[in-house]
């Protein structure tokens, strides 16, 4: 079986965030770029997809040159080729033309199923999946925790949890899947992998090579516009509840949670 | 011309949920700062009787479409029939909460109308005739606030238990109508084959009015009944943070923070928790923070609004029994 994943790099979850003077953006020196931790699970699972049901996994990556080194780790991991969408026309697109660059660089391709992360932990929006899914006309399957494909390779029974119960879904194939935390635990790349991986094949395209107009993408194009970032709302650090002894101080914060929070 | 508020209500098993009433209420204000109608769409099938839940609550009509495949929710059904009412009534601003089911069936909703969709919002406005939302972003270490352009109908989802809600006024009532719809069989590919109820019994930790957190403080697996104990008393969900579930103590479900839940609830109690930037993002918005935490340096006590500086093993059990006496 063939599988695609997509994968997004985006600033390690350490990162303290800095907006920028134009208050369009963040400040981007000195941050850590990482694979996006739900794309992880992505590429960990298409891998274990494949070493059961055989088949090839291609990564496909979009962004500035920098993401090579992310679609390399996944090659490292075990995946067979890469395809990175990098144009400068796509600068301060938003996500709806993120993901109809990724269709078009996906429609030829053959695939039986597609990996997201169910989001991206920098815009948080979770709209690439589905905006994916919509443009290859195939059924989305959201925040995935475990996935079996049926033994033919046509249907996918998969476990969707939602508040307070967990689906057991099946879906025809192709499909897409994005994937949760919990689905599994992503493998470390190995040293050989890592040397294999230089060697593999990892094509980049031009909107231009995938017959996408420029005029499309960019801040120009965009549909959601930001107005305005702002660091979060202040927390001013509160009280620290006294007391001598812990059963003084647990008695004196019940106290002010039902006094003066009036939480309890 | 784009005319009107709409809402998308959820429900599940014929129960209606309450982030369909943080919507109604925030598509009411929206909808006053208009000057427009506020509509509710319900679906699900043999669901009508409820319909009536909506005007009390303010709204103007609600929009039924009643069909045995459209229960349980299915994203196939949903969008396919929701995205038919929108292109037959062109509302000018759509909401949904941003809830798994909600999350879900906006993304693809939007994808479907082709227009922008601003996920997880916690402040909606309307500026100028337009909606305008203010959304966390990198998990609530950004704000970003957005509007839309060339994009209609304005669509957004509204956080969990952040918008609140009206208080009912039973004098009040929405006209009721039919949704006219088509569903195509050829069309549902997806089946929700069982539903497998979780055993805790707890609310997950999104829904939850209060949380009581663990993190590496808790030394191990076996001590989280100490949390436990505190959250049955006052009627909280246990939550952990990311060091806890990395070392297998806690489910991946439990996880608060930016690789886990975004949580609201009115209190969280941090307990042993010692603050990281990636845990902080994730209950930021919480009403009421309190830290437990024997070291006096820890970050989180800069986010709390009570700190206590002990040891989580005497505090908590001893604020479990003084909680008693306000329960």
């Amino acid at each position: 079986m063939n599988i695609i994943v997509c994968l997004k790099q985006v600033p390690d979850t350490e990162t303290q965030i800095k907006i920028g003077s134009d208050r369009q953006s963040i400040v981007t020196d000195d941050i850590k770029w990482v694979m996006n931790p739900y794309d992880e699970y992505g590429v960990e699972e298409a891998l274990r997809l494949k070493e059961k049901h055989g088949g090839e996994v291609t990564v496909v990556g979009l962004g500035p040159k920098r993401v090579t080194e992310s679609i390399r780790t996944a090659l490292a991991m075990g995946a067979d080729k890469g395809i990175l969408i990098s144009d400068g026309a796509l600068d301060g697109s938003d996500s709806l033309a993120h993901a109809k660059a990724i269709a078009a660089a996906i429609k030829d391709l053959q695939y039986d199923l597609i990996f997201t992360g169910q989001r991206g932990v920098d815009d948080d929006l979770g709209i690439v999946g589905a905006t994916l899914a919509e443009a290859l006309n195939i059924p989305q399957l959201s925040l995935i925790v475990k996935v079996e494909v049926a033994e033919d390779g046509k249907s996918v029974k998969v476990q969707r949890p939602i508040e307070g119960e967990t689906l057991v879904i099946t879906s025809t194939l192709p499909a897409l899947i994005t994937a949760q935390k919990g689905l599994n635990e992503p493998r470390y790349a190995s040293l050989p992998g890592i040397m294999k991986a230089k060697k593999k094949p990892l094509a980049e395209k031009s909107l231009a090579d995938l017959g996408l107009n420029s005029a499309d993408f960019g801040a120009g194009a965009r549909k959601m516009k930001i107005l305005e970032l702002t660091p979060p709302p202040a927390r001013e650090a509160g009280k620290i509840v006294p007391g001598e002894t812990p059963q003084e101080k647990a008695a004196q914060l019940a106290k002010l949670l039902h006094d003066e929070a009036k939480v309890l | 011309m784009a005319q009107g508020v709409w809402t998308i209500a959820e429900q599940r098993d014929g129960e209606i949920r309450k982030i369909s009433y943080e919507l109604v209420s925030e598509g009411r204000r929206l909808a006053d700062a208009l000057g427009q109608e506020l509509t509710v769409v319900l679906l699900g099938s043999n669901i009508k009787d409820k319909a009536a839940a909506f005007g009390p609550y303010g709204a103007n009509k609600v929009m039924v479409a009643d069909d045995s495949r459209l229960e349980p929710y299915t994203t196939d059904a949903y969008v396919s029939v929701i995205s038919q009412l929108v292109k037959a009534n062109e509302p000018a601003v759509l909401l949904l909460g941003a809830s798994v089911q909600g999350k879900d069936l906006a993304g693809r909703l939007a994808a479907r109308l082709d227009v922008a969709m601003a996920q997880d919002c916690t402040v909606f406005a309307i500026e100028g005739g337009t909606l305008v939302a203010t959304r966390p972003i990198y998990a609530g270490k950004a704000y970003a606030k957005v509007t839309f352009e060339n994009s209609w109908p304005q669509m957004a989802t509204a956080r969990p238990k952040v918008m609140s809600v009206n208080e009912p006024d039973p004098s009040k009532s929405a006209e009721v109508m039919d949704a006219a719809f088509t569903l195509d069989d050829a069309d549902l590919k997806t089946k929700v084959m069982d539903v497998v109820k979780d055993e805790s019994g707890k609310v997950d930790l999104t829904e939850a009015d209060k949380i009581v957190s663990g993190g590496r403080g808790m030394k191990g697996p076996e001590n989280y009944y100490i949390l436990e104990a505190l959250a049955d008393v006052i009627g909280a969900s246990v939550g952990a943070s990311r060091s806890a579930v990395d070392a297998g103590w806690r489910p991946h479900s439990d996880q608060v923070g930016q690789t886990g839940k975004v949580v609201s609830p009115n209190l969280y109690v941090a307990c042993g928790i010692s603050g990281a930037i990636q845990h902080l993002a994730g209950m930021s918005t919480s009403k009421v923070i309190v830290a437990i935490n024997k070291d006096a340096d820890a970050p989180i006590f800069q986010k709390a609004d009570y700190g206590v500086v002990g040891d989580l093993f005497d505090v908590v059990p001893a604020l479990t029994e003084e909680a008693k006496k306000y329960v």
